[in-house]
């Protein structure tokens, strides 16, 4: 006698193993980027050969600290979510998978966290 | 049964390169490859967490020669991915499914991209005197 009703136990059994959830954060995501990539390559282009105090004086300016941050979420969010895919459709054995797939995940948010914690470093001059 | 033997229906090799196809695995390539760039920006944010020095050596290595045509080899994917993806959300809206609007926006967005990565790269010469 399982615990596990009987709808528990046939979930994600089908071929296409999910649902909406991971196309919708994808598409979602993507959206956000537009506007936050564009932006980006203008501030990029202008931070090119700065020197951190530079870099720093640029960050005070409010609405750059948060679109950095707001890009930095969302950016490794969507290449998390492309990059899954991406090792869905190329490796092919099931345990080899789930390491990439939880490694994938780790080093997404690790990469996320630190880059947020050093704008915040910068800009409050921690 | 084994499935790791089964005949399997045919691959890309066998089929005529063609612009949908050839965008479309493209699109993919440049996600990869900005995945990549994502690590160096994640390398360049930590630097300037880390310190005055930390932040000028990274921006020096981003203006060595390698780094300018690595970055610039990111301006272009990043552009290409951006304008690509909005051909996408298009299609998920169903719109431009025409033979002639796919080609039509297909050629879009190569040209865009390159046009767009162009300005960018001449702006930064201009305005950084080529100094990355």
């Amino acid at each position: 006698m399982s615990l596990q009703t009987d709808l528990a136990r046939v979930r994600g059994l089908g071929s296409a193993k999910e649902g909406t959830g991971h196309w919708w954060a994808q598409r979602l995501t993507a959206v956000a980027l537009v506007p936050l990539g564009i932006w980006f390559v203008f501030a990029a282009v202008s931070l090119a050969g700065a020197n951190l105090g530079e870099f720093r004086a640029w960050l005070t300016v409010p609405y750059n600290l948060i679109l950095m941050v707001l890009l930095v979420g969302v950016l490794f969010h969507h290449m998390q979510l492309g990059m899954q895919v991406v090792f869905e459709d190329y490796i092919h054995n099931e345990r080899s998978k789930t390491v990439v797939l939880i490694l994938n995940k780790f080093v997404a948010v690790i990469l996320g966290v630190s880059c947020i914690i050093a704008l915040l470093r910068v800009a409050f001059g921690g | 049964m084994a499935t790791d033997n089964r005949p399997l229906s045919p691959h890309l090799q066998v089929y005529r390169w063609q612009i949908t196809s050839v965008l479309s695995i493209l699109h993919r390539i440049t996600g990869v490859g900005l995945a990549v760039g994502a690590i160096v920006f994640a390398y360049w944010l930590n630097a300037a967490g880390y310190g005055a020095d930390a932040f000028a050596r990274a921006q020096a290595v981003l203006g060595t020669w390698v780094g300018v045509v690595l970055l610039a080899g990111w301006t272009f994917a990043l552009f290409y991915h951006l304008l690509n993806g909005i051909r996408h959300l298009f299609w998920d809206a169903g719109m431009g499914f025409e033979l002639s609007q796919v080609r039509a926006s297909g050629w879009t967005v190569v040209v865009g991209a390159a046009v767009l990565t162009a300005i960018t790269w001449a702006v930064v010469w201009n305005t950084a005197g080529g100094a990355g």
